[in-house]
């Protein structure tokens, strides 16, 4: 299967899951020093999806991503240094500490807005396809949830509305089995999210979301397929989070989840896997894998230091930005 | 009717907070708001409780703890699913249960508002009072550590556009416990707003059952200087602001209206009388705030007594930023109650 794939294509998506990885590792270390004021909520465990989904977007294409956003974010080139000003409040951040960890944007790489409010960038990203489908674009929007957004009434409301304008987007749902610490099955009757559409007449599609190869084979075909004029579709891709749903610490010993569950998802560790697959098929030596993460790690450290040596926010700055005053928008381009 | 042998507990119907005498029995603010629920549980097998992960490890920062344990069955973790989750509520409620429905942030409410603005308000009067909606919303107002927009809001003032529901904001546990009980034996739709700071105090609250009359105002501390009302945190601010100022011989009355609908006019003006300035101290905005709101109803029966401008404190009109530095700038304190003092005296 893999074969179709190109050996460029996989040691890219595995150059930007790395990045992720290595990214939210660092926040990890750096959260006790209690200068990263701003909630964090963590994606080690599924960089696949974003990394495979992303990859295979152009800068204008557009993503919605919710409050578990960093993967995302990086996947689709929001600059490392940007977002880690912005965790750390400070002016030269992606939101000149106005927004923090949950809200990061890009409006040049087609991050518009992300939401907090669980469901809330799936209408978005529906009004976005709409918006591109108007405009007579190429360019598709994907947006990012999970398990729990599904059960907001607006993802109805925005399946069948992009299915009855057959609107260019993907919906991927990162389904990893808890919202906070309610598991899916105190929450949902049936284990079907990709199902989900059928009654509006869009295809899902259920992917092992801790596989890059896999995902890679099923986002580029759905992608392109959209691309062409035939979505819009579901992408479920099953995965795991490893740290608490907030912050950088692990939340099984509080008991919010059985630890043999993540030992399990850890031996199937999406980066790993990637790796062992470049390894073993002699796409890349283990010198060159080397060299790719300490580039990663120099980035990470002149992103670190950049955001600390930046300044904060002048305090006046709170009052800016209430309604915007210049004389055109930055999605009107 | 399980809720007419709960009595209004008048004991400490003159204190300030009974917290300080400490021949008393304590409890947190959490455990205040638990308890209350699971004496309304034994009471009235009526009532049940749903919200997003009431029954996990944390248990909506411990106001929901194991109660699921105590009550199998009446106790549910549900979908996110705000406004469906309201209109069930709507739908038990007026069918004779007597929902409690939490929300982890006050933010998530603006889901609901269909089902709380165009249902739950209205339910009784289109049908002439022929059908109530006894339910309770809880939702909690957050604060800091960068939440920004979307995870601070407190609301409180949006409700107060609507007749048809009720909106108790308590200030100590002694207030949690008994407003919490008196909101669910209420046979109307009542938003019930807690400060997630105000959940780590501890006060005087009885084991025993009490209801605490909904629209009561109550005085925290008599003063003759300057009247400041305040709201749920911003009690505790002025309890602050008031030992600062004593220092300096300033001697402020601060009011707890205790519910903003209904509200306690009488308890306002009668303390304006003494006083002749008056502060408004809220946790929101400025725009349609409290302040605004409040004062705009009042103030012909204020004037005469008024000495001076009246001060509201509140917040900047911009949404909540995240930067520690931008933070501080936009919150409101005892510090900011001192001042608006001053500026009127
Ligand atoms: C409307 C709304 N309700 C509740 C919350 C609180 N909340 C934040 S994240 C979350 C769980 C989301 O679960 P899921 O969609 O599966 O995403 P995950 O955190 O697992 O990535 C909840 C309940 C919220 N942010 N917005
Ligand atoms: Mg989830």
């Amino acid at each position: 299967m893999a074969g179709k794939i190109k050996n460029s294509d996989l040691l890219n998506v595995y150059f930007i899951m790395q990045k992720i990885r290595l990214f939210e590792e660092r926040i990890v270390m750096l959260y006790p020093e209690q200068e990263i004021k701003t909630p964090v909520h963590l994606c080690i465990g599924q960089e696949a999806i974003a990394s495979s989904v992303c990859y295979y977007l152009k800068k204008e294409d557009i993503v919605f991503s919710n409050h578990r956003s960093h993967g995302h974010c990086i996947a689709k080139g929001l600059e490392l240094q940007s977002i880690m000003a912005e965790l750390y409040g400070k002016d030269t951040g992606c939101c000149s500490g106005k927004g923090g960890s949950m809200h990061l944007v890009s409006p040049e790489r087609g991050i518009f807005a992300t939401s907090a409010i669980v469901g809330g960038g799936i209408p978005l990203a529906t009004g976005a396809a709409l918006s591109l489908k108007l405009k007579k674009t190429k360019n598709i929007a994907v947006v990012f949830f999970g398990d729990g957004a599904v059960e907001q009434g607006v993802f109805y409301e925005s399946l069948n509305f992009a299915a009855l304008k057959k609107l260019p987007i993907l919906f991927v749902c990162e389904n990893n089995f808890y919202a906070t610490n309610s598991p899916l099955s105190a929450r949902q009757p049936l284990d079907n999210i990709y199902k989900r559409g059928e009654a509006f007449g869009i295809k899902g599609v259920r992917c092992d979301g801790n596989d890059a190869i896999s995902m890679i084979d099923k986002a580029s075909k759905l992608i392109k397929k959209i691309r062409h004029g035939s979505g819009p579709f579901i992408l479920e891709c099953r995965t795991y989070r490893w740290k608490a749903h907030v912050g950088p610490d692990c939340d099984f010993d509080k008991g919010c989840r059985p630890l043999v569950e993540l030992e399990s998802w850890m031996k199937r560790c999406p980066v790993k896997r990637i790796e062992n697959y470049i390894l073993k098929n002699k796409i890349a030596t283990r010198e060159k894998l080397n060299i790719i993460r300490s580039k990663i790690e120099e980035e990470i450290d002149s992103a670190v230091r950049f955001a600390k040596n930046s300044d904060f926010p002048n305090s006046k700055d709170l009052y800016s930005n209430v309604y915007y005053t210049e004389s055109s928008c930055p999605g009107q381009k | 009717m399980p809720w007419t042998k709960v009595a209004v507990d008048n004991a400490v119907k003159n204190l300030a907070f009974p917290s300080l005498d400490k021949n008393k029995r304590t409890l947190e603010f959490r455990q205040a708001l638990r308890e209350a629920s699971f004496q309304a549980f034994k009471r009235d097998p009526r009532v049940f409780l749903m919200g997003e992960g009431v029954d996990d490890p944390g248990g909506v920062f411990g106001s929901t703890l194991n109660l699921h344990k105590d009550f199998p069955g009446r106790v549910m973790d549900t979908p996110i699913s705000e406004n469906g989750l309201t209109g069930f509520c709507v739908g038990a409620a007026v069918c004779g249960m007597r929902p409690i429905l939490v929300h982890m942030r006050m933010d998530f409410m603006l889901l609901s508002f269909d089902q709380i603005l165009n249902h739950a308000a209205k339910i009784c009067y289109m049908s002439s009072g022929r059908v109530a909606v006894p339910m309770v919303i809880r939702s909690i107002i957050g604060r800091g550590w960068g939440s920004s927009a979307q995870h601070s809001q407190a609301l409180h003032a949006l409700f107060l556009h609507m007749p048809g529901i009720k909106v108790v904001m308590p200030s100590s546990a002694y207030d949690a416990k008994g407003l919490l009980l008196a909101s669910i034996a209420d046979n109307n739709p009542v938003i019930f707003i807690e400060h997630r700071w105000l959940y780590d105090i501890k006060d005087y609250v009885p084991a025993k059952e009490y209801l605490i009359p909904i629209g009561k105002g109550f005085i925290r501390k008599a003063g003759k200087d300057v009247t400041i009302v305040a709201v749920s945190l911003m009690v505790q601010e002025a309890m602050k602001a008031a030992e600062k100022l004593k220092r300096e011989d300033i001697d402020i009355e601060i009011i707890d209206p205790r519910s903003l609908n209904p509200f306690d006019e009488e308890i306002v003006i009668e303390s304006v009388k003494k006083t002749g300035r008056l502060v408004f101290a809220d946790l929101g905005w400025a725009s349609g705030g409290i302040g605004e709101i409040l004062l705009g109803r009042m103030h012909n029966k204020l004037r005469p007594y008024l000495k001076s401008d009246v001060q509201v404190i509140s917040l900047a009109d911009t949404p909540t930023p995240s930067s520690p530095v931008l933070e501080k700038e936009f919150y409101l304190d005892s510090e900011d109650i001192i001042k608006a003092v001053k500026r009127i005296l």
